[in-house]
């Protein structure tokens, strides 16, 4: 391998030898038939040239690979920059609005829904309340009412009972009254079977309402 | 040559042509720049045909790619870096897509060349250079001079930064180029041995299951690093990017 390598080596500089010549003729003559001739004669030995040096560092073809990487990578660019990009761009931006639209509406429902929710909540408020006004006024209408008919049973029971006690005067008078008549029958009959005599009714009376007045 | 590692990094012409003593001839090295392209570009305007507001596998895929690059840019150089967002995604995919394409026997990796590594990564170097200067004008020296500096420690703080900001191309190319083609080599040469002891006897058959289970893992430890390289490419930019947007630290 090492005698390989000295040898290779060693046939490096005569190696461009036969370049020269041939690279001059290229730009003199433009015939094409000699160009490939040329270049056969240069692979040839750049493949010699390859057992030798180690193919990074070997600058047979750091022109090519700089031409042709800045022909693709410039090519790739514009496509990326112009075509492949502003594509998945588009999408992603499509996909993100979409789903804060979504959210948005979501948001809006939501606002929506409360409003409908505050809106049963205050009319139920109102019913309750209409509902406990129609009670307290039925409640303060039939109390009133209650107590209308109360009023009204007492003063009757009232007339009725001044009444009764009218009449109670007035029989307690008669029985007064007719307690003299009694009283003087009494008397008239017990001082007759007293004394067998009948005194006059108007010594009797006198009698009588002399101890009614004692 | 079967076995030897190396072989997988030869560059040779499919098309010859020649510029005077310039050689620009479309190489296979030319053919898989192009194949990226071609596929990754394909990929992402493919997956995004039906534009579907719930993505079907191919678009989450291409929708996970851009939302990823567009979160690191965002996050490291803030929302000032997005105009570069194109640029960063550019190089990610490029360089994920190129490692990721190496991971196939008998494909070029285009990325195990340093002339590509460096040239990706000058021209990261050279956008935030540019950058910096149009923006910031001469502030963007500032990036130099960290503030809250004692000044007499100014002088040996402008040299580490102006050290550190020159040595930035350099780590950044020699990082992708020399992980990509030390895993390479790696995997080659243990896929070597696998071939030579399973031809060397019965007892060489059954030594060589060691190097296969060794190939196994470094395949996948291999796919770790073709993503983890092109993130790390990226991040960096990025960080860089932040430097040129935001020079006073």
């Amino acid at each position: 391998m090492e005698g390989q390598l000295i040898i290779a080596q060693a046939e490096v500089p005569e190696a461009p030898a036969p370049i020269e010549p041939g690279a001059p003729a290229a730009p003199l003559v433009d015939t094409p038939p000699l160009e490939p001739g040329g270049e056969e004669l240069h692979t040839e030995v750049g493949a010699e040239e390859h057992g030798a040096t180690f193919p990074p560092f070997d600058p047979t073809f750091f022109a090519s690979q700089l031409l042709w990487l800045a022909i693709t990578f410039v090519a790739f660019y514009l496509i990326m920059q112009r075509v492949a990009l502003p594509r998945i761009g588009a999408i992603l931006e499509v996909r993100r609005d979409r789903i804060a639209g979504d959210l948005d509406r979501a948001e809006q429902l939501k606002r929506e829904s409360d409003a409908a929710i505050a809106a049963y909540e205050k009319s139920l408020a109102d019913a309750r309340s209409k509902a406990f006004a129609i009670a307290e006024d039925s409640r303060k209408k039939a109390s009133a009412a209650a107590e209308e008919q109360r009023r009204e049973n007492e003063t009757a029971l009232a007339s009725r009972l001044a009444a009764a006690e009218g009449q109670i005067a007035a029989i307690k008078e008669k029985a007064l009254a007719e307690v003299g008549t009694i009283a003087g029958d009494v008397a008239g009959t017990v001082v007759e079977s007293l004394i067998g005599k009948r005194a006059t009714a108007d010594e009797i009376r006198a009698a009588v309402t002399a101890a009614g007045d004692r | 040559m079967e076995l030897d590692p190396i072989h997988q990094f030869e560059i040779y012409p499919l098309i010859p042509l020649r510029i005077g003593s310039l050689d620009l001839s479309f190489t296979n090295s030319a053919l898989f720049m192009v194949l990226i392209v071609v596929l990754t570009s394909g990929f992402l305007i493919y997956a995004t045909t039906r534009r579907g507001l719930v993505p079907s596998r191919l678009q989450s895929v291409a929708e996970i790619s851009y939302e990823f690059i567009a979160s690191t840019l965002r996050t490291s150089a803030g929302h000032e870096g997005m105009k570069f967002f194109p640029f960063v995604f550019t190089t990610f995919m490029f360089i994920l897509i190129a490692n990721l394409l190496g991971m196939f026997p008998y494909f070029f990796t285009v990325t195990s060349h340093i002339i590509i590594t460096a040239t990706l990564s000058l021209a990261v170097m050279a956008i935030v250079v540019g950058y910096g200067f149009k923006k910031n004008g001469l502030g963007f020296f500032r990036l130099f001079l960290p503030h809250g500096i004692p000044m007499w420690l100014a002088p040996l703080i402008v040299f580490i930064e102006v050290l550190s900001f020159l040595s930035r191309p350099l780590s950044l190319s020699l990082r992708l180029f020399a992980n990509i083609l030390a895993g390479h080599i790696t995997l080659k040469v243990f896929a070597g041995f696998v071939v030579m002891l399973g031809t060397a006897g019965f007892l060489g058959f059954l030594g060589a299951a060691l190097p296969l289970a060794m190939t196994i893992g470094l395949t996948a430890l291999e796919f770790l690093v073709a993503f983890l390289q092109a993130y790390v490419f990226a991040i960096l930019t990025c960080l860089y990017l932040n430097d040129a947007i935001h020079p006073g630290h």
